[in-house]
């Protein structure tokens, strides 16, 4: 039996702070219980704040996507933030350069930017 | 490559038969980046590279063994890692390390991408299996 990633609430924003060290069926687990919490709450926006991992390889950097694609069919967007300067330089030299994800450099921008996307695509910056 | 299993220090090695134990694999290999002084962004290239080539040995080779030293060549030092399985082995070795080219379902940047992060990369294989060696060096 294999540890959960937790899943905060906040208002219409679900939070997810990965802390630990991912093993791929934590990874796969966590793909599975925010799809299900978005369509129990009504959420509009998750953050995913990977400021805790060291590294991001493939398989973590295909979920990332693979969530912000599932979140956005069922009408919430997904902002990653937190990512470390080393991670993100591995990341593109890896070729994984997460299109189609947004991302912020911190939990406070990244708020702020699911408040921004939520106004309307007019006050898009 | 040249052989840096043969001259480095005795590797410290793990067996790797489940997820759980790539993870293992990755902290064996940071500690080790991290005791050779490799800089950070250089140990997040290396263990990123580990997890890659580990899943892949996992999941191609049915898991296998991992060594991982501290070597030194010519004033420089580094690590080495070795990851050994006893699999069907790959086909087409070029094909295989071509970016996007996947035999699984995952995005096919597991060997491609792994050579991309180490400074050295060799790899063997064949039908009692395959052996991928890679090497990153301390600045």
């Amino acid at each position: 039996m294999t540890d959960r990633v937790p899943i905060l609430r906040i208002g219409d924003v679900l939070l997810v702070s990965i802390q630990v060290e991912l093993e791929d069926q934590m990874v796969m687990d966590l793909q599975d219980d925010l799809s299900q919490r978005i369509v129990d709450t009504g959420a509009r926006g998750v953050v995913i704040d990977i400021s805790g991992l060291d590294v991001v390889d493939s398989f973590v950097g295909r979920m990332l996507a693979t969530n912000a694609a599932i979140s956005r069919m069922l009408g919430a967007e997904t902002i990653v933030v937190g990512m470390r300067p080393a991670v993100a330089m591995t990341l593109v030299e890896l070729g994984l350069s997460l299109k189609g994800v947004r991302t912020a450099l911190n939990l406070e921008r990244g708020l702020k930017l699911l408040r921004r996307l939520a106004a309307g695509p007019a006050d898009r910056a | 490559m040249r052989d840096y299993a043969a001259t480095g220090a005795p590797p410290e090695s793990l067996s790797v038969g489940n997820s759980s134990d790539v993870v293992m694999a990755r902290q064996l290999v940071r500690t080790l980046a991290q005791r050779t002084g490799l800089s950070l962004v250089h140990q997040t290239k290396l263990v990123t590279a580990a997890s890659e080539l580990g899943r892949n040995m996992l999941i191609h080779g049915g898991g296998g063994i991992v060594r991982a030293a501290t070597v030194d060549d010519a004033g420089r030092t580094g690590v080495y890692v070795e990851f050994e399985d006893r699999g069907p082995g790959i086909a087409d070795i070029e094909l295989a390390l071509t970016d996007g080219w996947t035999s699984g379902d995952g995005m096919g940047l597991g060997l491609s991408g792994a050579r991309r992060l180490v400074d050295e990369f060799g790899i063997e294989s064949g039908p009692d299996g395959t052996t991928v060696r890679i090497v990153k060096w301390g600045r």
